[in-house]
């Protein structure tokens, strides 16, 4: 489930950044975060795979609930590292013009 | 058990040498690998892919181990490492399951970087359409 929930996480994202119009949102980050996850976890599901064979597709309830939760929050995790970056690079320079801005 | 430590060793390796490249091609005005007809990915670009890739995995891996119980803010940090028996097992996980993870994520880093390579050499999208 976590598997799947990233790999769904990474292909959204690289729509979003395929169909982007400029790259102020580092949308690369998230890609690459996501994909490098999901390859990982790929692997993983191998290697449960030929240790449990059929019984890996007929995992508990409560497993895939645990496993749900666990994805959901990669993404999440993810997503916050995606947002610190943005802030820190700013691309589009708001924190810059923000932080310099004189009150009126 | 503690997979992630070589994708995140292979990681800190590649940034260095990442960080080394561009230091290198920042010294030298950019200049392609034939005529300037022909446009070149700078290699550090493209290790930069490798980087990103293998610090998300590690990162979002090492969550999952810390939200298992494998990982511990304490030390020894690893809980395999308390008992000589887990800590073999940690071990041939790392040997096994590790390394393929850091070994798919190259692979498909190499098929990247080839398709990258062949698409920047094909006319530009506007430009196939025209010479139809």
């Amino acid at each position: 489930m976590t598997l799947l929930i990233t790999v769904f996480a990474a292909v959204i994202a690289t729509v979003k950044w395929y169909t982007r119009k400029d790259d102020t949102m580092l949308l690369g980050t998230l890609v690459f975060l996501y994909w490098g996850a999901s390859l990982m976890w790929l692997v993983d599901a191998v290697f449960k795979y030929a240790e449990l064979q059929a019984e890996y597709f007929t995992p508990a309830f409560e497993d895939m609930i645990n496993d749900t939760f666990l994805g959901l929050s990669v993404v999440a995790l993810a997503l916050v590292i995606w947002v610190v970056r943005l802030l820190i690079v700013d691309p589009r320079g708001v924190i810059r013009s923000s932080l310099l801005r004189k009150r009126a | 058990m503690a997979c992630f430590l070589v994708s995140g060793a292979e990681a800190v390796i590649v940034t260095a040498i990442e960080k080394a490249q561009e230091a290198k091609e920042n010294k030298v005005p950019a200049q392609g690998e034939g005529s300037s007809d022909t446009p070149v990915i700078p290699f550090s670009r493209k290790l930069k892919w490798l980087t990103w890739m293998l610090w998300g995995g590690a990162v979002l891996l090492a969550f999952e181990h810390v939200w298992h119980g494998e990982v511990t803010p304490w030390f020894p940090f690893l809980t395999a490492m308390a008992d000589p028996a887990d800590t073999a097992e940690m071990l041939g996980e790392m040997a096994t399951v590790g390394v393929s993870m850091a070994a798919l994520i190259t692979v498909v880093w190499v098929v990247m970087c080839i398709v990258a390579n062949a698409i920047v050499k094909r006319p530009a999208p506007e430009a196939a359409e025209e010479n139809k």
